[in-house]
C-alpha cells in the first residue's frame, strides 16, 4: 500500500508492533503491557495525524490508489446491480458506469464516475475522466429513472472531464450543461457522494443533487490545486497553497452551505478499511432516502432548484444615479 | 467621490468614465493601422478583413438596443468571502477591475428594446478579471432568467469569459447549476433564451449557461470550448488542428446553430425573436422571413 511521507510515523510504529506481536505469539515475552503501551501509542499518533490534515494531505489521500472506488461501493452497498452501458448516441463512456440496483429491497439507479487500479485499467477508465457520452449515459440513465420513479444515487471521482479534441468535437461543455438543467428538475430524489476527487465542472456533471455529501478524505473544487497553481501562480509549485486557499475540504464546504453532510471515514481513510468505508456511506445513503422519499415531489425539486438559487456570497448595494 | 470610494460606502453610481483611445487602432488578425473612427462606424468589424474586434458590455448594449436601456440588477456586488489570496489578494484584483472595467462585473443586465420587441440581454465583459464567472454573475444571470420566465420576455445572452472565477472556489462552481436551474424554469415558461457567443467563450460558462439556449448564435472567428486549447494540447501531447474550437468548427460539429457577421447581428436577433414569439412583421417585398448566416 503507498504511503505518503506524512505517514510514516504511523507506519513504522504499527512495524514494530507487529514484531511484539510476533514475540509474544513465540513466547518471548512474559506478558502483554509493552503491546498494549504501544497500542495506545499509536492510537494517539493517528488520531492526532488524521485529523489535522492540511488541505493538500487531504487531496493526496482522495487520490490514494488504494481507496475504494465507485463500483467497490456499488458491489458492496447495494443487493443487486445490472451495469447498463452506451449513450444510446455514440458510445460506451467507460469512465462513467451507472444502472439499476437494489437497496433495502428497493430500487434505484446509481451512477458514478469510474477510475482504474492497474495500468491498464486505468487507461481503460481514462482516468475517471469522461467524455461527453459519459455525461449523455449518466442523464440517460436518470431519465431512465425519473420515468420509472427510481431514486437517483451519484458517486462522484473524477479528475475533471476529459480534455480532448474528440470531447470538444462531441460538445463537452454542452453535454455538462444539459446535465444541470435536466438533474435540476429531475422528478426522483437525487443524493450525490463525492467518494475521491470532485474537480471541476466535470464532477457537477453529475452531482447537481437534493443531498450533497462528501466522504471526510476527499476534495470538491471548481478547479485543481496543480491547475489552479499554474494558472495564478503561473507554476505548478504552489499546490499547497492553492488547495488552502481553494477551501476545498468537506469541512469548509459545508460551512459555507455548498454540501449538506460529511460522511466520517475510518482512521487513516477509507483504504485502510473498506469496510467501514462502505458501512457508512450505506447507512448515509439510507438515512437520506428515506427522508427524500416522504417528500412530494413537486415539493421536493422546488426545493432542490431554491437551493442553488441561493447558492454564492454577494452583497446588495445602493445604486444612486 | 470616484466609484470605488463611492463603494466603498457602500454607494454605487454606475461608471460614465470612457477608456481613452488612441485614434488608430491595430487590426490583431490582418495588421493593419485603422483609423478607431472607422472601426466604430463598422460595428467594430475590421473593414479591411472581417476581423471581430473584442468589445465590451456597453458597446453590445449601443449596438444591439434601440436607443434607451435601463440597467438592472446592479446593486448585486461582488465580496471575498474566502479571503482569497493569489499573487494578489482578490480584494485588490476587485479593486483594480472596479477601476479600470467600464462593466460593474463581468455579466452586466438590461432591459430595453430590439427592433421594438421588449427584451433583456445580459452581457459580459472581459475588462472584468477575463469575464470570468463567480456569484456575481451567476446570481445576475438567474435574476434575469427569472424576470423573462416571469414576464414573458425574450433573453439574450452575450457570452465573453475565461471560464470560473478560481478566487470564489466552489461558489463560482455552483453558479454553473445555479444558471442551469434557472434556466430550466425560462423553458417551462415558454421564453425564449438566445445565446450569442463571442470570443472566447470557454470553461464554466461554456459548461453552463453558453450551451442550453433555443438558438446558438456565433460571432465568425470565436474561440468556443470546455477545455482550454493549452490544456487541450498539454494533455495530448500534439499541435491542435487549424480552426479547432472556433465558430466555424462547432457550427460543423452540431453546437452553433448560425454564424452571424456582428455588423447583422441585431437584424438577426429581431427576426430570430420575432418569430419564436409570433410577432412576425407584415411581408416585405419578397413576403419571406428566412434566416440565414451572413
Ligand atoms: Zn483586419
Amino acid at each position: 500500500m503507498q504511503v505518503f511521507d506524512w505517514e510514516k510515523p504511523v507506519v513504522e510504529l504499527e512495524e514494530k508492533l507487529k514484531e511484539l506481536y510476533e514475540q509474544f505469539e513465540e513466547g518471548k515475552m512474559a506478558d502483554r503491557q509493552a503491546i498494549e503501551a504501544m497500542e495506545a501509542q499509536l492510537a494517539q499518533l493517528k488520531k492526532s495525524l488524521y485529523s489535522n490534515l492540511t488541505p493538500w494531505q487531504r487531496v493526496q489521500m482522495a487520490r490514494h490508489p488504494d481507496r475504494p472506488y465507485s463500483l467497490d461501493y456499488i458491489e458492496h452497498i447495494f443487493d443487486d446491480f445490472i451495469e447498463l452501458h452506451g449513450d444510446r448516441r455514440f458510445a460506451d463512456d467507460k469512465a462513467m458506469v451507472g444502472g439499476p440496483a437494489v437497496l433495502d429491497g428497493k430500487s434505484v439507479m446509481v451512477i458514478g464516475q469510474q477510475k482504474g487500479r492497474t495500468t491498464k485499467e486505468r487507461q481503460y477508465r481514462n482516468f475517471g475522466m469522461p467524455n461527453p457520452e459519459g455525461y449523455r449515459k449518466a442523464l440517460r440513465l436518470m431519465e431512465l429513472a425519473e420515468r420509472h420513479g427510481l431514486p437517483v444515487i451519484t458517486f462522484i471521482d473524477t479528475p475533471g472531464a476529459a480534455p480532448g479534441i474528440g470531447a470538444e468535437e462531441r460538445g463537452q461543455g454542452e453535454a455538462i450543461a444539459y446535465n444541470l438543467l435536466r438533474m435540476s428538475e429531475l422528478r426522483v430524489p437525487i443524493v450525490s457522494v463525492v467518494i475521491g476527487e470532485g474537480a471541476s465542472g466535470g464532477a457537477l456533471g453529475i452531482g447537481v443533487a437534493d443531498r450533497f455529501l462528501m466522504m471526510e478524505n476527499t476534495w470538491f473544487s471548481v478547479i485543481s490545486p496543480e491547475s489552479c497553481s499554474s494558472i495564478l501562480w503561473r507554476s505548478w509549485d504552489y499546490k499547497e497553497k492553492a488547495a488552502e486557499e481553494l477551501k476545498l475540504v468537506p469541512e469548509a464546504l459545508l460551512k459555507y452551505g455548498i454540501i449538506d453532510e460529511i460522511i466520517p471515514e475510518p482512521l487513516g481513510g477509507a483504504h485502510r478499511d473498506p469496510d467501514a468505508a462502505y458501512a457508512a456511506v450505506k447507512a448515509a445513503l439510507q438515512a437520506n432516502l428515506k427522508k427524500l422519499r416522504s417528500q412530494p415531489i413537486d415539493k421536493l425539486t422546488a426545493r432542490r432548484k431554491e437551493k442553488y438559487f441561493q447558492m454564492g456570497r454577494y452583497e446588495e448595494k445602493r445604486v444612486v444615479e | 467621490m470616484n466609484w470605488f470610494k463611492r463603494v466603498a460606502q457602500n454607494i454605487l453610481t454606475r461608471s460614465k468614465k470612457e477608456i481613452p483611445e488612441g485614434l488608430w487602432n491595430k487590426c490583431p488578425s490582418c495588421n493593419e493601422i485603422i483609423p478607431v473612427k472607422e472601426i466604430e462606424e463598422n460595428k467594430y468589424v475590421c473593414p479591411r478583413d472581417g476581423y471581430h474586434f473584442r468589445i465590451g458590455a456597453d458597446q453590445y448594449f449601443k449596438l444591439l438596443f434601440d436607443g434607451k436601456h435601463e440597467f438592472l440588477f446592479e446593486e448585486i456586488q461582488p465580496v471575498d468571502v474566502l479571503g482569497f489570496k493569489d499573487k494578489k489578494p482578490y480584494r485588490r484584483r476587485l479593486e483594480e477591475a472596479r477601476q479600470k472595467s467600464k462593466a460593474s462585473e463581468a455579466v452586466v443586465i438590461a432591459r430595453g428594446r430590439i427592433d421594438r420587441i421588449p427584451v433583456v440581454i445580459g452581457c459580459m465583459d472581459f475588462s472584468f478579471i477575463g469575464g470570468s464567472m463567480g456569484t456575481v454573475v451567476g446570481e445576475r444571470l438567474k435574476r434575469a432568467m427569472l424576470l423573462c420566465a416571469e414576464e414573458k420576455i425574450p433573453l439574450v445572452v452575450v457570452t465573453k469569459s475565461g471560464g470560473a472565477r478560481m478566487q470564489e472556489s466552489a461558489f463560482s462552481l455552483m453558479q454553473m447549476a445555479k444558471t442551469a436551474a434557472a434556466l430550466s424554469e425560462l423553458r417551462k415558461a415558454g421564453v425564449p433564451y438566445i445565446v450569442v457567443l463571442t470570443d472566447p467563450t470557454t470553461g464554466g460558462v461554456t459548461a453552463s449557461y453558453a450551451m442550453l439556449g433555443d438558438v446558438h448564435v456565433a460571432e465568425p472567428g470565436a474561440l468556443i470550448g470546455f477545455a482550454g486549447p493549452r490544456v487541450i494540447k498539454e494533455a495530448i501531447g500534439k499541435d491542435l488542428p487549424e480552426g479547432f474550437q472556433r465558430s466555424e468548427f462547432l457550427l460543423e460539429h452540431g453546437f452553433v446553430d448560425v454564424i452571424v457577421d456582428r455588423r447583422q447581428l441585431k437584424e438577426t436577433l429581431s427576426r430570430l425573436i420575432r418569430i419564436l414569439t409570433h410577432k412576425v412583421k407584415k411581408a416585405n417585398g419578397n413576403g419571406k422571413e428566412t434566416l440565414k448566416a451572413s
